[in-house]
């Protein structure tokens, strides 16, 4: 692979070259300020596509890989390969009526759905897409999504009390328990990558392991724990699998969102199955590289093979893994009564994640990681 | 007028009219709810003056920590009814003029503070936070834990200690007897 060949495929992978092109062509249409309302406006309406787009492939594969681990078949009669399954339950619920209970907090209730979906976009827009393709990024990256996704917990909660309903109370304060809880591991693990890296800013931490080689074998020991507690807790964070007792169906109808109907439950889905999607594309950012490509030192060739594949592939692959070991632990482990629930968290995963990350501490001062 | 001034007058709305609406409103649930738009338009005036950290810690904190907190404790204790007691003569005299005291010491301090009153006289300073005046979170670490004259390691500590009387308070009260 000649230096020059290689230079025009990196520049050419790097959205940054397309996105400055296309913020100078607009600079000569109208001001400063339009050109990036505009642009914002437009990046918004790509994310909110991005996310219906991955919600429905997300159910899809949900439901093939359930089938799966169960012995079964799956959908398969919508469409070819059940493909258009999903697609048809997508629009019998948008054709369904909202229904307002007569004795509920109609603003709440009504407000609820919008915080849940508006936690999981902001989250959704931090994850790097491409080499220059991030759409949020501070230089406090990884602090700011843990605390933009923190406001789903307040959703979460006011769609149980604004409910006014035993159930959903119920599943709301399961709900608000189990997430902050599980929010201090994923925090912990989050900072055993930062110590590794030395940076909070998400572009920077992928270029680092696009150069240096991924997390995961960067800081081998410490950050397969990290990753495999980060596993645990993900799942965990997502209400999901072994962790989905706020919406246990077979003690509480269905949790928090019992009361709604429609799209509004529609919302409730839609930011569930985007939250896999989000803690897998933040496992596959932090410990396997984000885009970087799979590289092997030594074997050149094969490394130009590999960058020849664009970023956003990368990313989009390494996440669909995780999120396919996510949905493996999901099918494969019984449900959890809520005590054991809280005392996994308080009494194993969160002191070992401490201890894991006195050991990143180590491997950090004395030097100890493996840089490729 | 430009895109940051609009930002600013959108925030500025959403948090004043949220404060009154928190103050105003019957049930309590709503007041927490409201009070969380109030919090949230502040966190956005961080992240427009460029102040990233503080803006996300006052997400972090306030909307997903605090307002969570105000919503379990409203789940906790409230009985058949979660309205707010009734407003008394006394009572509405009393919060009148505490408020009125209030703003009095706000308007004074802003008038009175020369500094801030130039600051504001020259947006253009303000309207582009530049990459240098955006203040990276490893100088906010260097800073938390020096000791020197910039340093906040004393006070850290001692919110530490304040956290730990908080702990074993809880633990005092729901320990099984």
């Amino acid at each position: 692979m000649g230096e020059g060949l290689g230079g025009a495929i990196d520049s050419m992978f790097n959205l940054q070259t397309w996105t400055s092109a296309i913020h100078a062509w607009l600079l000569g249409l109208v001001p400063e300020w339009a050109a990036i309302l505009l642009e914002c406006v437009v990046v918004a309406l790509l994310i909110i596509t991005l996310y219906a787009v991955f919600a429905i492939a997300l159910i899809y594969m949900e439901r093939k890989v359930c089938a799966f681990f169960q012995c079964r078949l799956g959908p398969n009669r919508v469409g070819k390969w059940g493909l258009l399954q999903v697609f048809s339950d997508v629009f019998k619920m948008l054709q369904k009526e909202i229904i307002n209970m007569r004795k509920s907090d109609m603003f709440l209730h009504d407000l609820a759905p919008f915080l849940v979906v508006t936690a999981s976009m902001l989250t959704f827009a931090c994850l790097p897409w491409n080499k220059g393709g991030h759409i949020i990024d501070f230089n406090v990256g990884l602090f700011f999504m843990i605390a933009v996704s923190s406001i789903g917990v307040v959703g979460i909660l006011l769609a149980g009390l604004g409910s006014n309903s035993k159930y959903p109370m119920i599943g709301s304060m399961r709900a608000g328990a189990q997430l902050i809880s599980y929010e201090i591991s994923i925090g912990i693990t989050m900072l055993t990558i930062v110590a590794l890296s030395g940076t909070m800013q998400i572009s920077e931490i992928v270029q680092q392991q696009a150069d240096n080689g991924w997390n995961i074998i960067r800081g081998h020991v410490p950050a397969v724990i990290a990753f495999l507690i980060y596993l645990i807790a993900g799942n965990a964070e997502c209400n999901r699998g072994p962790f989905d007792l706020p919406e246990g169906e077979s003690e509480l109808t269905a949790g928090y969102h019992t009361e709604y109907s429609g799209m509004h439950f529609g919302y409730f889905y839609l930011a569930e199955y985007l939250n896999l999607f989000i803690a897998a594309g933040i496992a596959s950012t932090i410990f396997l590289g984000g885009w970087a490509p799979l590289h092997i030192a030594g074997l050149d060739g094969f490394n130009g093979v590999m960058d020849a594949i664009p970023g956003a592939v990368w990313f989009i692959g390494k996440t669909f893994f995780v999120i396919f070991l996510l949905m493996w632990e999901r099918w494969t482990f019984p449900r959890l009564r809520i005590d054991h629930i809280l005392s996994l968290e308080w009494k194993y995963l969160m002191p070992l994640s401490l201890i894991n990350l006195l050991l990143m501490a180590l491997v950090v001062v004395f030097g100890l990681g493996i840089n490729v | 007028m430009d895109s940051y001034n609009i930002m600013f007058i959108i925030l500025a709305v959403m948090i004043v009219l949220s404060s009154f609406a928190t103050v105003l409103t019957k049930s309590v649930l709503r007041a927490a709810a409201y009070l969380f738009f109030a919090l949230l338009g502040v966190a956005g005036m961080y992240f427009l003056l460029g102040y990233t950290f503080l803006g996300s810690v006052q997400v972090m904190v306030y909307c997903g920590g605090i307002v969570v907190l105000y919503v379990f404790a409203i789940l906790l204790t409230r009985g058949a009814k979660d309205k707010l007691s009734e407003n008394t003569r006394s009572k509405i005299f009393a919060s009148a003029l505490l408020s009125l005291a209030g703003f009095g010491a706000f308007v004074y301090a802003i008038f009175k503070a020369n500094l801030l009153t130039e600051m504001l006289s020259t947006p253009e300073a303000l309207a582009e936070p530049s990459e240098g005046a955006v203040i990276s979170i490893n100088e906010i670490g260097q800073h938390m834990l020096s000791t020197d004259v910039n340093g906040y390691l004393l006070p850290f500590e001692a919110v530490s200690v304040l956290l730990l009387a908080c702990i074993v308070a809880a633990l005092v009260i729901a320990r099984k007897r």
